[in-house]
């Protein structure tokens, strides 16, 4: 034990000699998750659109301002002809081609039906999806008005017709910063926790101090401890900064507490530090380490739920979701921050990080061999 | 009896299916309190053979204990004992002279007061920068630092690899003079280092190159075994010299050393032959006389065989 606290004590020491170090263990995530929420969006806005208008009449008028006024939509070209549409799509200055045809108003004052063209640039697939469904909902809308003008709609409608009302639950104003601001601070965790600790071993790797320790009598699971218990200590200091900033700035508050966040996020960093310290028993040069972790990261980030839903995913790929601990801690981080989730509720996922910290640091300190 | 005792000691490295062996059968044995130097070129697998007797790398063939343990099967004990000091600064440039002291002595579970006795001597020299970043240190204080830290936990056998590579020659001479006085401790001293002028200090020595063994005796027994007639030759014109000398068919060997130019004949050959040679080609300011041998013209010779 007391070998144990003087190897924390030089690890400590050495962490806070290196002020650049420390501070980009606070500054960067507090700067990350003061600025990232606001443009990682998921509302598709200023959708570029071109008006193929060869009508030219009062209702088509009518139609492109209601559109513009919708706020989603800008309207960067008005044109008579519809390959001269095509045109602003292919130099990329528009998304959308909206064709009102010759005869539109006609049609639709005589025949009480006319047709519409919508072409989206798929080139941007979700911009082209997103954006052809807003215009279509604008056009259903601008049809309702149209059909109010005309006529009376009886008290009852003639017709069947089953209309759709849904509520969110949980977030029911749908703000996207309530899920993007824990799953951000879940990655900014794993960064510091994965990156600082797979560094760290190499380090003595290659100064050379490592060999020096190894003649020592100092032991492996002591050596390994003193490693992770200083970045353990950051990481949840790194949390409780997450926190207060999404308090401070996004006014979220989890609704299930604070106490089920801070003792899954204690297991979660054990198992984040665990993966470290495997690769830095596995790398040779702080460039390996750093490389294995940016890669593992990319994996961590694409394929654990932040951005894209895992249920969407192909099986295989769900399959790979399951070895990220990322994406245990995100889906955590949403349940217990939206849906107010106890410790009880995350019990399975819990259970799961805990294998996997021990899982982890077993390997590591298997793997860190004192001679070879 | 004993300290270390190395019997058919191999180990090779395989690099991309090439196997470079580094240490080839070496057999030798370092009594106690003995100062215990071994002199070769670089790449004569000095650094693994001390790795493997400081329980850092394991052998492919052959035995090794310290102090009767086996490197192998009682390893944690042999750590306890032994004082290894890298050929590479190796403590902690980040910590201060005095942390890194009382680092490495918490960790042997000892402290500094307790055996400050042994390494006095060394420490009262960088007493004044116990506050400084061991990193900031010249190159002679961090030996002394590396030294200190090696004996802080009174270790009963020393290894001590290349310390004074990289050091300036008054350092060199005050860390040898180091070595003697923990010698008179009883502390068993192993050294290893390319420089063959620093053989002298030793007890024994054994010379090594090409991870064979040449030859292992007392510095003085080395230099008496050199059984083959020595000249040293100079004159105003050293490369021509030099050229005519290895042209006579008297000679078997020749290489500059210091301002002379040492010269081995063969065997029949005699010194009036060569010079009755040389005079013939009229050198300016010719001067020859007979060697005295040093360990290095010993290497040398070694290395021919």
């Amino acid at each position: 034990m007391r070998t144990l606290k003087f190897l924390l004590q030089k690890e400590f020491r050495q962490i806070f000699r290196d002020p650049a170090i420390l501070r980009i263990i606070f500054m960067m995530p507090v700067m990350q998750l003061i600025i990232l929420p606001w443009a990682a969006d998921y509302e598709i806005k200023n959708i570029k659109l071109a008006v193929t208008d060869k009508d030219h009449s009062g209702y088509s008028k009518k139609l492109v301002s209601k559109i513009t006024s919708s706020g989603y939509f800008q309207l960067t070209s008005y044109e008579s002809s519809y390959n001269a549409s095509l045109e602003k799509v292919e130099d990329d200055e528009a998304d959308l081609i909206l064709e009102i045809p010759a005869s539109f108003e006609k049609q639709l004052v005589k025949e009480d039906e006319a047709t519409l063209f919508i072409a989206g640039n798929a080139i941007n697939g979700v911009k082209g999806n997103l954006g052809s469904a807003y215009l279509r909902s604008i056009i259903q809308d601008f049809n309702r008005e149209v059909r109010l003008e005309w006529i009376q709609l009886p008290k009852f409608s003639p017709q069947t017709q089953i209309e759709v009302r849904s509520s969110n639950w949980f977030n029911p104003l749908m703000n996207y910063k309530y899920f993007m601001v824990p799953g951000i601070l879940v990655l900014l965790l794993t960064m510091v926790g994965a990156n600082l600790t797979a560094i760290n071993i190499v380090k003595e790797k290659e100064i050379g101090t490592i060999e020096q320790i190894n003649v020592t009598p100092v032991k492996k699971v002591h050596f390994i401890i003193a490693k992770l218990v200083p970045f353990w200590i950051l990481g949840l200091i790194v949390l409780t900064l997450g926190l207060l900033i999404s308090r401070l700035f996004y006014g979220i508050l989890p609704a299930g507490g604070f106490l089920t966040i801070y003792v899954f996020a204690a297991v979660y960093l054990l198992a984040v530090l665990g993966l470290g310290l495997l690769i830095s028993t596995y790398a040779a040069t702080q460039q390996q380490a750093m490389l294995i972790s940016f890669f593992l990261m990319m994996i961590f980030v694409l394929l654990g739920g932040l951005y894209t839903s895992i249920d969407s995913m192909p099986v295989w790929a769900q399959w790979i979701t399951r070895f990220n601990p990322v994406s245990y801690f995100i889906d955590v981080m949403r349940m217990v921050v939206l849906k107010g989730s106890g410790l009880a509720d995350i019990k399975q996922q819990f259970g799961t990080m805990a294998l996997f910290a021990v899982v982890l640091n077993s390997w590591a300190v298997l793997n860190y061999r004192k001679r070879s | 009896m004993y300290s270390v005792e190395v019997q058919h000691i191999s180990k090779s490295y395989t690099v991309k299916k090439q196997t470079t062996p580094a240490l080839k059968d070496i057999s030798f044995s370092v009594k106690k309190g003995e100062l215990f130097g071994i002199i070769g070129p670089d790449g004569a697998g000095k650094t693994s053979l001390f790795r493997i007797l400081t329980t850092l790398l394991l052998a492919d063939e052959g035995t090794a204990t310290v102090e009767g343990m086996n490197v192998v099967n009682e390893y944690k004990a042999i750590r306890k004992q032994v004082g290894y000091m890298p050929g590479r600064f190796s403590l902690y440039q980040d910590l201060t002279v005095k942390e890194n002291l009382d680092f490495f002595a918490t960790i042997f579970n000892t402290t500094v007061d307790e055996n400050y006795d042994l390494i006095k001597d060394i420490y009262v020299q960088i007493e004044p920068f116990a506050d400084r970043k061991a990193g900031k240190l010249s190159g002679g204080m961090k030996q002394k630092l590396a030294l200190s830290c090696a004996l802080i936990h009174r270790p009963t056998v020393l290894f001590l690899d290349e310390p004074t590579t990289g050091v300036d020659a008054v350092s060199r001479k005050e860390f040898w003079e180091m070595l003697k006085r923990l010698k008179e401790q009883g502390i068993t001293i192993l050294v290893s280092t390319p420089y063959m002028d620093e053989a002298e200090m030793c007890d024994r020595v054994a010379l090594i190159q090409n991870g064979s063994i040449l030859s292992i005796d007392t510095p003085q027994q080395i230099v008496a075994s050199f059984a083959e007639t020595m000249l040293a030759v100079r004159s105003t014109n050293m490369l021509q010299l030099l050229n005519k000398v290895r042209e006579s068919s008297f000679v078997e060997n020749a290489y500059p050393s210091g301002i002379y130019h040492h010269v081995i004949l063969k065997q029949h050959a005699t010194a009036e032959q060569l010079e009755q040679e040389l005079q013939a080609a009229t050198f300016a300011g010719l001067e020859i006389k007979k060697g005295q041998p040093t360990i290095e013209d010993c290497f040398m010779q070694l290395m021919r065989i």
